[in-house]
């Protein structure tokens, strides 16, 4: 039987200036222009209607691009349509064939790339083996559960050893236990495989968990990209701050800045933190719910705050905080030891709680 | 690895074209063949040097229509192309110049020489009197203009149309070509012949004679006893049956929807006899009810002591008649406007405190009245196209359709006054079709979002229940009896004067004799057309579903320029009036270049045209039902746009592929009004052969006739369903998965 080993044609994917115009003005995409590396998976991470899925099928070839150049590996790619792209995908639906089995449905792209018969039938069991399913090469898509069709669809795309694999919100249909159990699964075969992926959610936590790299969407441009990190802990506006994670978004002051670090005051809170390049004078920063410490009244470096409302969620408590600069979202794992609904608190930042916002 | 070898090699499927230009031109006969198109005598009658029989090199070579040599250029420049690359500009170049100048130069040579040599006076003074003529355009022909239209397609697609797709670019082009040379061209021709006078020459005023003539929008009825013009009268009935059938079917609708009649659904049975009832077989069996000699009218004139009139002829029978053959379209169309109506907007009504009566008066009908205005176009046009029942019972009621008939067959035989009567009768039809799709088009209320809704529809308030259930009592009774008619009067020696049961019209038509040498014979009178019938029917309807499939799949899955304008022009065919197809038919097809009246070929393509848009329909219902992304998926899996099309989407289609057969099978061999102008006494049709008999006043064997072609064709819907049933698919599946 064929193994899958590692692919060997994964490629980069390049948009140089790439717009998608929709019936003469509708802007779909707007002059983006990126890189991904090949062996890595990117997320293309938005809100609904900020371009991620026209991008996605740009790479595809299922849309093709108004203006600008897309080149995968070192190929222009931009007149070309997708049957004669080396890229294959996984739909939000799966978009299995139901007319045909489960082998049948592997195979179908097998067949079209010139393998014979001999070869085209291991090389899907490899695939069906790979996902985990053995042994159902002779059922319907409709004798499937939501889970093992998704992942039909995803041997299906795999066997064909694209030079870019692209993922179409894969894990929206499935419940959420098992969307954890099949991101890890895809994570592991990208990784075992070295596969280009390209993947596109509007989940921030599932962005999280399954990227190398993110780039985050927003009105048909892309707001910012980088590792999961860095998104999270230095986003560089409030829409980013915002999307990924929560964060509680408050107006402060740079008091003075030398080199890298800056002197910020919230209110009569002071704070030392990198500069990002801004100059004193007004500024917001982010602060994440759990970078927000309570603690007693009049505890050193606190403001005096009153709790609004305390809501227990299970693993931790939740807190909604009045300040002297405005309301506080905050989080806790002290599920021992909770604060009561008007009680009276000092509220602190951690250390690298608060980031400041580049200006906009 | 999908490696791309498309690159430097030629695609095949362009060397396949070139060849068939090649045979085209060089081996198969150029010229129509007189005994017809599917016989083969002249391969041993002097090809390929009989000038009749010879290909277009040969009459070349022997010096005569020297007009076709021109067509060896682009057939020589298209070998050029071979051997290029799909991305050189000159393989686009070579490919789109030579197939525009050879299609081009096949029309203006088919349309400037005819049998009388020259077709055009400015031509003749030009390169002075042409000795030689051509007949009808044949096979050679016909495989060099389809080699150029290939041709030109792969250019355009080369240079990058529609993603550089050749399969898309070519059904587009041909749907075009095929559409234009069998829809749009005749109507050219039937425009143009009402402004043609008895000398040949073309005048205003002859049109405007014809056109504002008293016969056509007379209104003296008004003030005096005269008739009026039959195109008021064409109107009048029009608009009475589309509001008669809309109420009605509203009635059915509601009582199928939202009542606990326990028999509905066999009420939902009624759909399927306009589909196979001859348009005119109504007719006869209201002349058992109440013509002269009818059951009803002669009871009356008894109890009564009168004599018994013809009543019926005219205006009420044509009413009642039509109003009974196009109430099930209405309820067709009305069950789903009514079921359409999503019942959370009504539940949301009553919680609001609305009684079921309010409900109904405030929200529900509102939200159908645009399904209401569809119902009641579809009834007008109807009763504007409808032939059979006038033809029948129309007595001194003249309408457009049985006018345009008579303009040609009778002794007036008048080409420039069916054209105008014609053009009248297009004119409301289209304006009809016009308000239905673009005033219409946009303002549906009813929910196709595809998702369950969970409340269910109220039932009916009583106010408007009992009203509802006596007129469906009523009207499916009246029904039943008149289908109960038709029956009887096929058994039944003359209606009204000899009533003795009998089984002889059935012997007549359809006898068998057996001969002592075990030989059948098909003596009875019926059988020829019987099986024209049989054949043409089972010919177009692969073909008409074939072309519906394909349409609808470059409307629902291909986006292109000009999309908007090749729906409208595939879907117009629907609201041309078979009459005026017919009529257009015979000025378009008697003439050189394309010559096909009298043969089977012509019925066939009559079918073909007026049947398709409903192949459209039931293409475009089932394939929106198909997610979008199992294309797309096929696509990014390397397969291309044909391979998609016949492993993916086809399979799917199954089902409706099914109907479209035995719909437009069915259909075919219901239609009267277009095939009455084309039958000819080789290839006669069923319905015309009835209609003949009716005009006999032999209506015995026309009934019995009718209701054998009933059960033949309640059999051929009743084979569908009993076929469709069996290959569904999972129906979760074709939706992908809908857990969220």
């Amino acid at each position: 039987m064929a193994e899958l080993t590692k692919n060997k044609k994964a490629a980069s994917v390049t948009f140089e200036n790439v717009t998608k115009i929709y019936g003469g003005d509708v802007r779909a995409v707007d002059n983006i222009s990126l890189s991904i590396e090949p062996g890595k998976l990117v997320t293309l991470l938005g809100p609904s209607g900020c371009g991620k899925t026209t991008t996605l099928r740009m790479i595809a070839g299922l849309e093709m691009a108004t203006e600008g150049k897309i080149l995968i590996g070192d190929q222009d790619v931009s007149m070309l349509p997708a049957t004669d792209r080396d890229v294959s995908m996984v739909f939000q639906s799966y978009a299995l064939f139901p007319h045909m089995t489960v082998l049948e449905n592997v195979s179908y792209g097998l067949k079209y790339s010139g393998f014979d018969k001999d070869e085209t039938r291991s090389r899907a069991l490899a695939g069906l083996d790979l996902v985990g399913l053995n042994g159902f090469d002779g059922r319907l898509p409709s004798e499937l559960s939501g889970g093992q069709q998704q992942r039909v669809a995803v041997a299906r795309a795999l066997v064909l050893e694209p030079q870019v694999l692209l993922f179409d919100e894969p894990l929206s249909n499935l419940d959420a236990k098992l969307r954890r159990q099949v991101r890890q699964d895809i994570r592991d075969i990208q990784q075992n495989l070295g596969l280009t992926v390209v993947y596109v959610t509007h989940d921030q936590e599932e962005a999280l968990a399954v990227s190398d790299r993110i780039i985050v969407m927003r009105n048909a441009a892309i707001a910012q990209e980088g590792t999961p990190r860095e998104l999270y802990e230095a986003p560089v506006d409030r829409f980013v701050a915002d999307f990924i994670g929560e964060a509680n978004l408050i107006h402060c002051q740079i008091d003075s800045v030398s080199g890298e670090t800056a002197e910020i005051s919230i209110g009569k809170m002071k704070h030392t933190l990198r500069s990002r390049g801004m100059q004193p004078g007004p500024a917001t920063v982010a602060v994440r719910p759990g970078r927000v410490a309570l603690s007693s009244p009049a505890t050193s470096n606190s403001v005096p705050a009153k709790i609004l409302k305390s809501t227990f969620v299970g693993n931790h408590m939740e807190y909604v905080v009045d300040t002297g600069f405005g309301v506080i979202f905050a989080m806790s794992e002290a599920v021992e030891t909770p604060f009561d609904t008007g009680q009276d608190v000092g509220l602190s930042f951690a250390k690298s709680g608060p980031v400041l916002l580049l200006a906009e | 690895m999908p490696t791309i070898t498309s690159e430097n090699t030629t695609h095949p499927t362009l060397i396949f074209w070139i060849i068939v230009g090649w045979v085209g031109f060089l081996l198969v006969p150029w010229y129509g063949i007189e005994d017809g198109f599917f016989t083969f005598e002249w391969l041993s009658d002097g090809y390929p040097t009989d000038s009749d029989y010879a290909p277009g090199a040969f009459l070349i070579g022997q010096g005569k229509k020297l007009w076709l040599a021109p067509l060896l250029l682009p057939l020589i420049a298209s070998l050029f192309a071979l051997g290029r690359a799909k991305s050189d500009p000159l393989f686009a170049k070579i490919l789109i110049s030579a197939g525009v100048f050879g299609f081009c130069w096949l029309l203006m040579q088919g349309f400037s020489i005819g049998l009388r040599g020259w077709q055009f006076g400015w031509l003749e003074a030009l390169f002075g009197p042409l000795n030689d003529r051509q007949f009808g355009m044949g096979y050679g022909a016909m495989f060099l203009a389809s080699a150029f239209l290939f041709m030109f397609t792969q250019g355009i697609a080369a240079r990058g149309a529609i993603n550089g797709d050749v399969f898309v670019v070519s059904a587009i082009s041909l749907v075009v070509t095929i559409v234009t040379v069998f829809v749009f061209f005749p109507i050219a021709r039937l425009l143009i012949a009402a402004f043609i006078t008895e000398e040949g020459k073309y005048s205003i005023s002859i049109f405007a004679d014809k056109f504002f003539d008293d016969r056509i929008w007379g209104i003296q009825c008004l003030t005096s006893g005269i008739k009026c013009g039959v195109a008021w009268n064409s109107l009048f009935l029009a608009l009475l049956v589309g509001v008669i059938t809309t109420v009605l079917g509203l009635t059915f609708a509601l009582v199928v929807t939202r009542s606990r009649f326990k028999y509905k659904r066999n009420l939902r049975a009624l759909t399927v006899l306009p589909i196979i009832t001859p348009p005119f077989v109504i007719g006869l069996a209201l002349i058992l009810l109440f013509g002269q000699s009818g059951t009803v009218t002669v009871f009356f004139a008894e109890l009564l002591g009168i004599q018994p009139t013809r009543w019926m002829y005219g205006l009420p029978g044509l009413l009642i008649a039509q109003t009974l053959a196009f109430t099930p379209i209405a309820f067709l169309v009305l069950i789903g406007v009514v079921e359409g109506v999503s019942p959370s907007m009504e539940e949301a009504a009553q919680t609001l405190r609305a009684s079921k009566w309010e409900v109904f008066r405030t929200v529900s009908l509102p939200l159908m009245r645009p399904g209401l205005a569809n119902a009641f176009l579809l009834g007008f046009i109807e009763s504007m196209a409808d032939f059979g029942n006038p033809l029948v019972l129309g007595g001194n009621y003249d309408v457009l359709s049985t006018d345009i008939f008579f303009a040609i067959v009778g002794a007036q035989y008048d080409q420039g006054r069916a054209a105008v009567l014609a053009m009248v009768l297009l004119t409301f039809t289209l304006g009809a079709f016009y308000a239905q799709r673009f005033w219409l088009g946009n303002k549906s209320y009813t929910s196709v979002s595809g998702k369950g809704d969970a409340g269910v529809h109220p039932m009916m308030p009583r106010r408007l229940a009992y009203p509802v259930y006596t007129i469906a009592a009523i009207w499916v009774s009246f029904t039943i009896v008149v289908y109960l008619m038709i029956l009887a009067g096929s058994f039944v020696e003359i209606w009204g004067i000899n009533n003795t049961i009998t089984i002889k019209h059935y012997l007549t038509a359809f006898s068998i004799n057996f001969e002592e040498t075990g030989v059948r014979r098909w003596t009875g009178s019926a059988w020829g057309s019987f099986f024209t019938t049989l054949k043409i029917a089972a010919i177009a309807a692969p073909l008409t579903a074939a072309l519906g499939l394909v349409t609808a799949y470059l409307l629902t899955r291909q986006d292109f320029r000009g999309k908007n304008a090749f729906e409208f022009g595939t879907m117009l065919s629907f609201a041309i009036p078979g009459t005026v197809i017919g009529v257009s038919y015979i000025l378009a097809f008697n003439v050189p270049p394309i010559e096909l009246t009298g043969t089977g070929i012509i019925l066939v393509i009559s079918f073909i045209f007026r049947n398709m848009p409903v192949g459209v329909r039931a293409g475009i219902a089932s394939m929106s039902q198909l997610d979008k992304s199992l294309d797309e998926a096929s696509l990014t899996l390397g397969a291309n746009s044909w391979q998609t099309f016949r492993r993916v989407i086809l399979p799917l289609l199954r089902p409706a592929i099914l109907a479209a057969l035995v719909y437009s099978f069915v259909r075919a061999m219901t239609a009267i009004s277009a095939v009455i102008f084309l039958v000819s006494a080789e290839y006669n049709m069923a319905t015309a052969y009835i209609i003949g008999r009716v005009e006999n006043n032999d209506y015995g064997l026309a009934i019995a006739y009718s209701t054998t072609l009933i059960v033949v064709m309640l059999s051929a819907v009743g084979l569908l369903q009993f076929l469709v049933g069996r290959t569904k698919i999972g129906r979760r599946s074709s939706f992908g998965p809908t857990a969220v």
